[in-house]
């Protein structure tokens, strides 16, 4: 039998350039990063940008927004639009560090698993597994609550350490198809190693994947974070949207009337998170030709 | 089949296992002493009464016992239903008070994660690839599911609570009334049910109509489609087909959110000072009443563990391939 | 004829404009005929299949017509093909491991798929169909995951085949199977023929030696456009295309040893059909190329049912 087709894999660069092409044509995909541009410069440049800091007392409480105070005041006087820059900041922070944290346990976990299979992949497999249905939120109120001093930083670990089971079983069944594709076997008949092929040979064939991987759990911490924030187990220094929202429960911004207090917060939390999930469609759209409109 | 249940049940059971295991663990292993703390907060002023609740607590957590042997007792007691005795409503077993919480609880998930469980698989396969729907479901869906649960809570209690005067926003119930069965109780209990149901159910959707379109797109473009399609099938059978095939990996869906849908629950009543798991939780922690916030946290578990054997059995319901004994759900 | 394609050209939406790969190409089919359609990958013969029962998003109806049994096919219109689909024209695809319904049984997914087309299952024509194919009656209560690779491509080719179309389409069907189950796919193919369930067949391959078991025609396409049409008989035996002649020097022969004969490539690939070359589109590959071909050779009849694309032929 002759075989005619001598069909070649497309080149990477060739790829790369297709992308970048949706990429600059995707709506949802630039819509979403404009979004998150502009509340991540919001957040990074506003806290420097702005004088008071959040705690401060500036002027008369319960005021409505104004040109003074763009976003109004609360019971105690503080300028809402400086808690606000100063929140936005730790909701990114909380989102990288925790999100980044799950992508890098869930690669690391789903790429042994499914690289390696067997016995290894059993165990891991469980450990995903019963991770996975343990409710998190229950886990970390648990581990918080009897935390006396609590920071950006242990509570985006403590999200980290406990969001990653999804993640890991996607990349493992991904692994587990380019186990066998004729490069990786190619890699491995040249002998090399094991950690060698998932990282050069493995990973950035579906580093698309893993990028959008990534995207979903910044965004999932994101949202974590501020439910513990509003039950009050948030950070004990600082300020957050989510501790925003609690306070705003409980000092009755609600029956005050002060709407200005609970709307922003949310309002951003919510904007940020589904700039991300956003993104991360047209992402999936620019990679995945099949979901492209015709 | 046996198989598949057996190994579910084996997740379960060890996830149970460590469930348990990190609650014996952290009030243990954390830094500080849980029992003074605990005291601290305990707004007990007699000082007989805090010696009293001093020995208990110290008996309880036997600290002055080997490791393994408070490990032990510590399963003993869990195994006979005794969740220690809570702080806040001192002296009330933690049982008692978490089972006068979980119907508040069950009421206000249940209904709203099966509603919008169906609407929202509905709502998305009907947007798949109509270009109008889609344009029109997608945003709002995106933000619905963005939404911290609590935030959408807020602004319901907000606008149809404060402002429009509808619902009441506080309790389940008015404070003049007693719990019993006559319709007006029935139907304050409903008023101040409906809020918080209403942004559960919101949030809820959202992501459950994303999750569909873009499961059905895929569908849509499978092999099996083109095929039909090819054949000349219309379009109504080959939506048919697609919208069961979907379904399967959204069922497993349902499975992987149970815990988010738990933990907007959980907040959505404390925003209404729903008297359910969440508030509980809640004054737990103000009141450092770690007992009862552990034996929240078990219940919960213990909640979804049940509700994921139930998804399960569904599964093998609805997906013939399971059945076959050949393939299907994966974990 | 059963089957008459005059100048057919479709075009592929692309980011950098259309690609035409199906660039005029004109040619017939007789009842009871099985035209083999051979080419390099790209060469069109896919999207020729595609095109006389679904086009796909992509694809434009850029010019010429398609007519069977004396009625012109409406390629370009999706609403108005339907009703030709399955009764007149029917399709094998590429596919056939996953073009069945994972989690319906196939036996209740044919009688959906049949009473969708306002037919009524007959379960003793099915069953006798099945039978030819040697398939147990038992798969009809089975779902597809439960077939073998050959199982499924068989089952497949029953269903296409209900409803004894005027034409089938099999396109690269027996790439993914096994040399032997290859060829008695290829049989069975022939069977339909034979037994009235298929008028005409346009059995699309990238594998000549296989068509030319059971194609009485071989057609051979080379970059959208028809380079070479005959018996097959006469492809094989006394090709007139340089490429055709290339393509079957490249062809193991039976009975000869590797060592006394070279296998050869063929130099070079295929012009992109963004922008083709005028001309004949062969003239950068030809070993026989000159002047003239900087004019494009009509596909001219050089003995009865004989087609050649070049001005040496």
């Amino acid at each position: 039998m002759t075989v005619l087709d001598t069909a070649l894999p497309p080149s990477p660069p060739t790829v790369r350039r297709e992308a970048l092409y949706f990429a600059l044509r995707n709506g949802k995909l630039l819509v979403g990063l404009g979004v998150i541009t502009v509340f991540l410069a919001t957040g990074l440049l506003g806290p420097m940008l702005v004088a008071a800091s959040p705690n401060d007392y500036v002027g008369l409480p319960m005021q409505p927004p104004s040109s003074e105070h763009w976003f109004g005041t609360n019971t105690f006087g503080q300028d809402i639009f400086v808690q606000f820059v100063h929140g936005l900041r730790t909701t990114f922070a909380v989102g990288v560090l925790g999100g980044g944290l799950a992508a890098i346990i869930g690669m690391v976990v789903g790429f042994v698993a499914g690289y390696r299979g067997g016995l290894v992949d059993e165990v891991l497999n469980m450990l995903t597994n019963i991770i996975l249905v343990i409710p998190t939120l229950a886990v970390l109120l648990i581990i918080n609550a009897y935390l006396g001093i609590r920071s950006v930083g242990v509570q985006a670990l403590f999200i980290g350490l406990t969001s990653w089971p999804w993640a890991a079983r996607a990349i493992r069944a991904q692994t587990f198809s380019l186990r066998s594709r004729e490069f990786v076997d190619l890699a491995r008949l040249s002998g090399a190693r094991a950690w060698k092929i998932i990282v050069r040979e493995i990973a950035p064939n579906m580093s698309s994947y893993l990028f959008m991987t990534f995207i979903l759990l910044f965004g999932g911490s994101i949202l974590i974070a501020s439910s513990l924030d509003f039950i009050g187990l948030g950070p004990t220094e600082g300020v957050s949207l989510g501790l925003m929202l609690q306070n705003a429960h409980q000092w009755s911004a609600l029956h005050l009337g002060l709407w200005w207090w609970f709307i922003p917060p949310g309002a951003g939390i919510t904007a940020v998170v589904g700039a991300l999930y956003v993104a991360n469609v047209g992402l999936d759209e620019v990679f995945n030709p099949k979901l492209r409109e015709t | 089949m046996r198989q598949y249940f057996g190994r579910k049940l084996l997740v379960y059971g060890l996830t149970f296992f460590v469930a348990v295991t990190i609650n014996w663990m952290i009030p243990r292993f954390m830094p500080g002493d849980p029992v003074a703390s605990m005291l601290a907060r305990a707004r007990v002023s007699q000082p007989e009464a805090v010696e009293a609740m001093r020995l208990y607590y110290t008996n309880l957590f036997g600290f002055d016992q080997p490791v393994w042997k408070q490990y032990l007792n510590f399963w003993a007691a869990l195994l006979q239903g005794d969740f220690g005795i809570s702080v806040w409503v001192f002296p009330t077993p933690v049982s008692t008070v978490i089972m006068g919480a979980v119907p508040y609880t069950l009421g206000l998930m249940i209904p709203a994660v099966l509603l919008s469980y169906f609407v929202g698989n509905r709502l998305g396969a009907f947007a798949a690839r109509r270009k109008v729907l889609d344009n029109t479901v997608l945003p709002v869906g995106y933000v619905l599911t963005a939404m911290p649960y609590m935030w959408l809570a807020v602004i319901l209690a907000w606008g149809l609570g404060v402002v429009a005067g509808l619902f009441p926003v506080a309790g389940g119930y008015s404070f003049a009334m007693r719990p019993n069965w006559s319709p007006q109780f029935v139907g304050d209990l409903l008023l101040h049910w409906f809020l918080p149901f209403s942004s559960l159910f919101l949030v809820a959707l959202g992501g459950w109509a994303i999750g569909m379109r873009n499961m059905i797109i895929y569908e849509l473009e499978s092999d099996y489609s083109n095929y039909l399609a090819a054949l000349g099938a219309p379009q109504r059978l080959i939506r048919r087909y697609a919208f069961r095939n979907a379904i399967l990996p959204q069922i497993t869906g349902l499975a992987l959110q149970l815990g988010v849908l738990v933990a907007g629950a959980l907040v959505t009543e404390i925003v209404f000072s729903y008297p359910g798991l969440g508030s509980l939780i809640l004054k737990a922690i103000q009141n450092q009443d770690l007992f009862l916030l552990q034996g929240t946290f078990l219940f919960i578990v213990l909640g979804v563990l049940i509700a994921n054997f139930v998804i399960d059995v569904v599964y093998v319901v609805v997906d013939p391939r399971t059945r076959t004994g050949m393939a299907g759900a994966s974990a | 004829m059963s089957l008459t394609v005059n100048g057919l050209q479709v075009y592929y939406r692309t980011l950098k404009g259309e690609v035409k790969a199906l660039d005029g190409v004109s040619f017939s089919v007789r009842d009871g005929e099985i035209l083999g359609l051979a080419g390099e990958s790209g060469c069109g013969k896919t999207t020729l299949g595609k095109s006389l029962i679904r086009m796909d998003g992509r694809m434009r109806h850029a010019g010429g017509t398609v007519e069977l049994d004396g009625e012109r096919l409406p390629i370009a219109d999706d609403a108005r093909m339907n009703p030709y689909r399955f009764h007149k024209v029917s399709l094998i695809p590429q596919y056939s491991m996953s073009a069945m319904n994972p989690t319906r049984k196939i036996g209740k997914m044919v009688g959906e798929l049949l009473r969708s087309r306002g037919v009524k299952l007959d379960r003793a024509d099915l069953e006798a169909r099945l039978a030819q194919v040697e398939l147990p009656r038992e798969v009809l209560d089975r779902y597809p995951i439960e077939l073998s690779g050959g199982m499924k491509q068989r089952m497949v080719m029953v269903i296409s085949t209900l409803l004894n179309p005027s034409l089938l389409v099999a396109d690269e069907i027996t790439s993914a199977l096994d040399v032997s189950t290859q060829k008695a796919v290829a049989r069975a193919l022939a069977g339909f023929r034979d037994t009235g369930f298929v008028k005409s067949m346009i059995f699309i391959t990238h594998d000549i030696s296989l068509t030319y078991q059971i194609a009485d025609s071989i057609m051979i396409m080379y970059a959208g456009k028809l380079a070479e049409k005959a018996p097959a008989r006469t492809i094989v035996t006394a090709p007139r295309h340089p490429y055709t002649r290339m393509l079957i020097d490249s062809l193991p022969e039976v009975g000869v040893r590797y060592g006394d004969k070279k296998l050869s490539g063929i130099p070079g690939s295929p012009p992109s059909l963004l922008d083709p070359p005028t001309g004949c589109r062969f003239r950068d590959r030809c070993p026989l190329a000159f002047d003239k071909c900087a004019e494009e050779p009509p596909a001219l009849e050089v003995e009865p049912d004989h087609f050649v694309a070049c001005w040496k032929a």
